[in-house]
């Protein structure tokens, strides 16, 4: 009873949902001044919100990924909540799962595994670097290039059953990528006008060294979200029933 | 264009079954595994959007760390749904 | 229209709500939530896509990119997901230990 109610209410909802997207308006079509109409790169006459960020990232920036810029400039703000919220999401895990005394023994994983996880992890590592120290260039940045490096650290949990993470390094890791993205908030608030803005020299778009303020934050964020994945994870491994 | 929209729908598709599989099965945790097969495909959608950023990002945690977390804490409580 | 998108977005929702709704055990119910969270996201892309475009990527030769801000927010939506996933994992590991099941209590759903 209670899965035939089910069924035919996310039927339902499957027709409404299909009924509305039919009525979304056809993206880039001038229709309506209320939608964004047209983000094309230089042209100012009607200007949305999306095409300034598009054609005004390089000039306004140094970033050449607009994403990058929104993510860490235009809404630098935002971000630095988030990053907030992955801290709390991390601190409650932390606080909740009990600590194993590591009892219980698990099967070791076979030889292919252990040693080709072994070989492959530094490469694992440099591309999560490479990632986020050109976020600004390239697709990318801190929190996929994070997430990169936990995955790595998560292959060598999953074939090594007693690697675990030192807690000391990635506490301090952490506390130090979170410190160093607040600082150059504060820094902004003093060498510029306000909070997170850029402070540096743009330098020329499209270099390693350009962006301002963009790279290091990104550099931040990437070892941030690092450091609390592998540990999120590591907790996992490690609670007992 | 007609190849994309013909990869699309096969990708669709493969969403929609896994996600059902996903939903229906009584293993949590084949039920894990679909939902991250369900998310790596939606990865390669992000990318065919234009999304690389989006993509990288779902592909390592959306089909990497979700399902791996799913995966211990399946471990830490039972495997079958009664 | 992109509409093989939108038809994975609107099954990947409703999926998802079918599963909460009608599942019992806790677990399943995280896994229906994690495919809602993944349709959400396809479908906040997907309205940014415009026909054409390429990606916000700056190059020179091209004129036309899609939108930026939907990728931006999606972004860091995906890595939210995670930690808020982990958050509710952990509770459930919890809960187990201390009641030794994983369903829900009788009463407490319709």
């Amino acid at each position: 009873m209670r899965k035939v109610a089910a069924i035919v209410i996310a039927s339902a909802f499957f027709a409404i949902l299909l009924i509305s997207f039919y009525q979304i308006p056809q993206s880039g079509y001038s229709g309506s001044e209320y939608y964004y109409s047209n983000p094309i790169t230089g042209s100012h006459a009607n200007e949305s919100v999306p095409s300034h960020y598009i054609s005004g990232t390089k000039n306004e920036t140094g970033a050449v990924n607009a994403v990058t810029a929104i993510v860490v400039e235009y809404r630098g703000f935002d971000t630095l909540g988030e990053v907030t919220v992955l801290f709390t999401a991390a601190t409650g895990v932390a606080f909740l799962l009990h600590k194993g005394k590591g009892g219980k023994k698990r099967a070791e994983a076979n030889l292919i595994l252990r040693e080709g996880s072994k070989l492959v992890l530094p490469f694992i590592l440099l591309a999560g670097a490479y990632i986020f120290i050109h976020g600004h260039l390239t697709p990318g940045g801190g929190f996929p290039g994070g997430a990169v490096i936990a995955s790595g650290f998560l292959l060598m949990m999953l074939s090594y059953p007693k690697f675990f993470m030192k807690e000391k390094p990635v506490s301090i890791t952490e506390s130090f990528a979170g410190i160093t993205f607040a600082v150059i908030g504060l820094l902004g608030l003093l060498f510029a006008s306000s909070f997170l803005e850029n402070f540096l020299p743009l330098g020329n778009a499209g270099y390693l060294l350009s962006a301002g303020i963009i790279p290091v934050i990104y550099i931040a964020i990437g070892f941030k979200v690092g450091s609390e994945l592998s540990s999120i994870a590591d907790k996992f491994k490690e609670v007992q029933k | 264009m007609i190849e994309f929209t013909i990869i699309s729908w096969i990708m669709a598709l493969l969403v929609i079954g896994a996600a059902i599989y996903a939903i229906e099965t009584k293993d949590l945790l084949s039920s894990a595994i679909a939902a991250g097969v369900a998310s790596l495909v939606v990865s390669i959608m992000f990318l065919i959007l234009q999304a690389p950023d989006v993509a990288i990002t779902e592909a390592s945690i959306g089909a990497g760390l979700t399902m791996a977390i799913f995966v211990y804490a399946i471990g830490k409580t039972g495997r079958w749904e009664k | 229209m992109m509409w093989p998108e939108y038809v994975t977005v609107a099954a990947l929702i409703s999926i998802g709500l079918y599963g909460v709704m009608a599942k019992k055990n806790l677990m399943k119910i995280f896994i229906a939530i994690s495919l809602m969270e993944t349709g959400v996201n396809l479908l906040l892309i997907t309205i940014g896509y415009i026909p054409e475009g390429t990606a916000p990527i700056e190059n020179g030769n091209f004129v036309k990119y899609v939108d930026p801000l939907p990728q931006a927010l999606v972004l860091t939506a995906i890595v939210i997901g995670l930690s808020v996933t982990a958050l509710a994992l952990t509770l459930l590991i919890r809960y187990h230990s201390k009641t030794g099941t994983l369903e829900y209590r009788r009463g407490m759903k319709w």
